[in-house]
């Protein structure tokens, strides 16, 4: 049985991180993605990564930033801790060869984002997760003496010993189909967001929340659960990311008639008000019939030096010309909003960790909360780092002073049998497993969007409910061991499907509006009543719901306008 | 929505049996990729065919694939280009870019617009595991890993940042850009020809170092690339990865920058590439065509105006090349020996030569180094070139030149 002493599930820049991070601590580290680590949904991550580093900034403002970004649902602690660790951890990755934009002087230069009082994202270029998570990549390499990788090995149950702790893990070698337990003294998952929930999403096909189903499976508390984020730039039908880094350079967002009506919903920050305001102002000028024919308003480029768009925005003129036919600097391009990010997750503290002992999350899996109601442009990169380092510490010094625990071979036996079912399964005795994702992807995104209410919430939860009674008759046609992508798929969709509930039931339960949760049959905040987080756990009748407080330090809610 | 049927080269590791292809019908918008073609495929037909993929936005780099025969990204390639590209393929030259070697599996076989099908098949230059999905960890990887792929900065790290020049970061910006995919190497012809090669990804990695001033370890990185029998002098220079580069890295180019980099560092190119290219560079600027007879005195001894007065190497270079230039007339890829006595080569007509130096005088003017990230689309340059009257096929000459060769 492979062990190490701290397992990493996920290997996109939190898992990197936490890996690093443990390594340093001494003790031994293994890192497993059903994907090779470069291909991690990081990559995606364009616009760059917030710090207060620049003199004359703050992590005070940075936090404040935050807090009014999250609708007052981010927990100030954890906010504090972020941004206080935030200048380092640049610095930091700057010393390990990220290639950072400099200005004139040589020195780390900035750009401008959505919902920030200064100037105060790093980046590289358009590409900046993926910049980072291939120099986190290269350390991963170098330290491969004390880091093992397991690279597209896929991972379906957590193993708990007696006490209820977590000690291990069940996988399947993609290569060849063969199924290990791996023992651990501390776990952590990593696994990125849920978006595949949705279609059409930014998130790539392998977003499909493995790591928030599993530790829910195993009994963690998940939390914030109802707040999806809709980013305001992407691509009309196919989902693709354009970069809020546009907006920070300056690009407009246009109606038909070639207003530019962000003047009605955010008169200060126009363009840059926070992204939940800006997918509600698009979506509302779509549905008052004010937008194109196809439900798309135009972002407009064009206004923005042709030098500076080669330079710092190269990889959406890419985009705009392979995936949507437009020379974005000659022409608007059609947007609208679209699913993009999974603030809520696994419930953890600052360390990482969950209910469950030797259980960690970090990045878009947990739920520290950072991000509360609604995340701000780039600090999804900084959260990765920040509590994936904190929890790969943390999880190592567990691992120091606990010892291997006895560990049963049962939850591999239950994992084979699932499989042997699955396998089993004869064609045509159900539905495919990809008509199911499709009904599930396009429910979600009809009913649980930008504007949501309880008779559409009801009618999703319903639909879901149904689908995962039809995801247990459903088939597969590959029966072989190597690379069955289509078991793979079955056993993610069963993921998908414990995601969309747990959404659905905290988007119903949250009688107000917040943040990316917008109930037109509640249309106002009501910090009275829901100034809390809703907690999630698994029961075998569904997921019960609990509340917990919100931590407030220094910054007392108030009205939230841009 | 439009029909397309796709030809897909397939492989079932545990069927054993060997390779076959299968055709599918799919419907889709021609925007739509190739890949949206395949998983189609998958989604409704056929659970088993196996493709890496995640993003679809050609950032994560897993759908490498050949394409009617180009190695690119299936994400990257929208379906109804790839349908013009084979109908062009087969009015050009008569047959399809389907092979007709292997059993054909499917529905596709028997109907009409199979007649010339998109051809999918897996990368090449690396084992193929199942389907469209191939060993890279051999092939690819072990190279990256070759190059000692992290920062090698020299003792303790400044308090802030390291303050370097702007230009600098944006210029290895480029290779950073590379998003592993292994199309480069797919496509590479030196590797089909030297499986160790370490080939065009991992050495535009390698120049993510050599090129970054953070790294302190320059001369070494160098040393061993070019020590290396298959190593930068390996290349054939035959633009094949620059093609293939989905992101606009130009793998050869940074090659190029990094035997540039070598011959700073004072070492000697085995190949004598730099003189080779340079003989070309100088017979096509005094006559137009290439001058075979010329060519060898011109890359083993450059320098002596008109006369032969070849060093020891050179000597031994050009007997080398005695059995190389005896096939190629042979074969007729070189002209016939009563050609190749100096001075019998003929001049291009009327004012064509003249036309030939106003390309040269346009490629000195244009000395710049040719990074995306810092010049941007083709599309630029282009205007005021066009009124000039020079095409855009003028490009790989100022390429070059500006590499410094």
């Amino acid at each position: 049985m492979p062990s190490h002493d701290v397992l990493v599930i996920g290997a996109g820049l939190a898992g990197q991180r936490a890996a690093l991070a443990a390594a340093e601590e001494g003790v031994s580290v293994g890192i497993i993605s059903k994907v090779h680590p470069v291909r991690s949904h990081s990559n995606a991550a364009q616009g760059g990564i917030n710090a207060a580093l620049n003199p004359g900034d703050s992590w005070e403002s940075h936090a404040f930033d935050t807090i009014k970004g999250s609708d007052y649902l981010g927990d100030q602690d954890a906010v504090e801790v972020m941004t206080r660790e935030a200048p380092e951890e640049i610095l930091h990755l700057e010393h390990l060869g990220v290639t950072f934009h400099r200005n004139e002087e040589g020195k780390l230069g900035t750009r401008a984002f959505g919902g920030a009082s200064a100037a105060r994202t790093y980046y590289v270029a358009d590409i900046t997760g993926q910049a980072i998570m291939h120099v986190l990549y290269e350390q991963l390499m170098k330290y491969s003496e004390q880091i093992a990788r397991y690279e597209e090995w896929f991972c379906s149950s957590l193993a708990l010993d007696e006490n209820g702790e977590c000690c291990g893990v069940v996988t399947r070698n993609v290569a060849d189909g063969s199924m290990e337990l791996f023992q651990a003294k501390s776990v952590i998952l990593a696994t990125g967001g849920n978006g595949q929930v949705w279609r059409p999403t930014t998130n790539a096909l392998i977003c499909t929340g493995d790591g928030i189903a599993m530790a829910y499976r195993a009994g963690a508390k998940l939390m914030d659960m109802e707040m999806i984020q809709y980013h305001p730039t992407t691509l009309a039908g196919k989902g693709f990311l354009i970069t809020e880094g546009a907006r920070g350079e300056g690009a407009h967002l246009l109606n038909a008639n070639g207003e530019r009506f962000m003047e009605k919903y955010a008169p200060n920050k126009m363009e840059l008000a926070s992204r939940d305001v800006v997918s509600r102002a698009e979506q509302t000028e779509i549905n008052e019939g004010r937008g194109f024919p196809d439900g798309t308003v135009a972002l407009d480029i064009t206004v923005v030096p042709k030098k500076r768009v080669h330079e710092a925005l190269r990889e959406i003129v890419l985009v705009g010309r392979d995936f949507a036919g437009v020379d974005i600097t000659r022409e608007p391009i059609h947007i609208k909003p679209g699913n993009h990010y999974t603030m809520g997750g696994v419930k953890t503290d600052i360390d990482g960790r969950t209910d469950i002992p030797g259980l960690y999350s970090a990045g878009e899996t947990a739920c520290v909360s950072v991000h509360g109601g609604n995340r701000l442009g780039a600090n999804s990169l900084l959260d990765t780092l920040i509590f994936g380092k904190r929890s790969g510490r943390d999880a190592a010094a567990r691992a120091k002073r606990t010892d291997y625990a006895r560990i049963s071979k049962q939850v591999l036996e239950d994992e084979e049998n699932l499989v042997a079912d699955l396998m089993s399964r004869e064609k045509g005795s159900g539905r495919r497993i990809s008509e199911i994702k499709l009904e599930l992807g396009q429910t979600m995104d009809g009913k649980v969007a930008v504007f949501r209410d309880e008779a559409g919430i009801q009618e999703a939860l319903e639909i879901v409910k149904r689908l995962k009674e039809e995801a247990k008759t459903a088939y597969i046609d590959d029966h072989g061991s190597v690379f069955n992508q289509d078991l793979i798929a079955a056993i993610e969709l069963g993921y998908m499907l414990d995601n969309a509930e747990c959404t659905c039931v905290a988007a119903l339960e949250r009688k107000e509006s917040r943040g990316a949760q917008y109930r037109t049959d509640y249309p106002e905040r009501n910090d009275e009543e829901w100034l809390k987080h809703i907690d999630l756990e698994r029961t075998d009748d569904g997921p019960e719901l609990s509340y917990s407080e919100v931590t407030i330090t220094q910054w007392e809610p108030q009205e939230r306008t841009y | 929505m439009a029909e397309y049927t796709i030809k897909v080269r397939r492989f079932q590791p545990e069927s054993g049996e060997g390779p076959y292809w299968e055709q599918f019908n799919v419907d889709l918008d021609p925007s739509l990729s190739v890949l949206d073609g395949l998983l189609q495929a998958k989604d409704k037909e056929d659970g088993s065919l196996a493709v890496r993929c995640s993003c679809r936005a050609a950032i994560c780099g897993s759908c490498g694939m050949k394409v009617n025969g180009q190695s690119t990204l299936g994400c990257k390639t929208q379906i109804g280009e790839a349908q013009e590209q084979a109908d062009k393929m087969k009015a050009a030259t008569g047959v399809s870019a389907a092979e007709a070697d292997s059993p054909i599996r499917g529905e596709g076989s028997d109907l009409g617009s199979a007649d010339n099908p998109i051809v999918i098949e897996p990368m090449g230059n690396m084992p193929v595991i199942k389907d469209l999905i191939t060993d890279m960890e051999s092939t690819h990887w072990t190279k990256i890993r070759r190059v000692t792929p992290w920062l090698l900065p020299h003792g303790e790290p400044p308090e802030r940042e390291y303050v370097v020049d702007p230009e600098s970061m944006i210029d290895i910006t480029q290779s950073m850009a590379c998003i592993q995919c292994g199309a480069c190497v797919s496509s590479c012809l030196s590797m089909e020809a030297d499986p160790g090669f370490i080939g065009p990804a991992a050495l535009a990695k390698a120049y993510r170092f050599v090129g970054d001033p953070r790294d302190a370890e320059t001369e070494e990185r160098l040393h061993d690339l070019a020590e290396d029998p298959h190593g930068i002098y390996d290349c054939t220079h035959c633009f094949s990865c620059i093609d293939a580069c989905p992101k606009g890295v130009a793998p050869m180019d940074q090659i190029m920058r990094l035997r540039r980099r070598a011959g700073e560092e004072g070492i000697e190119d085995p190949n004598s590439g730099h003189d080779h290219e340079m003989a070309f560079v100088k017979i096509i600027e005094k006559k137009g065509t290439l001058d075979e007879s010329l060519l060898l005195q011109e890359s083993f001894a450059p320098g002596v105006k008109g006369k032969l007065k070849p060093s020891k190497r050179a000597i031994k270079e050009m007997l080398g090349s005695i059995p190389t230039a005896i096939r190629g007339i042979k074969t007729g890829k070189m002209r016939s020996l009563p050609k190749l006595i100096p001075g019998v080569h003929h001049k291009l007509p009327g004012g064509a030569q003249d036309d030939v130096q106003a390309i040269y005088r346009h490629a000195e003017t244009h000395n710049e180094e040719f990074n995306l990230y810092i010049k941007g689309e083709e599309g630029e340059l282009a205007e005021d070139d066009v009124e000039k009257g020079i095409e855009r096929s003028t490009e790989p000459a100022g390429q070059e030149a500006s590499n410094g060769q």
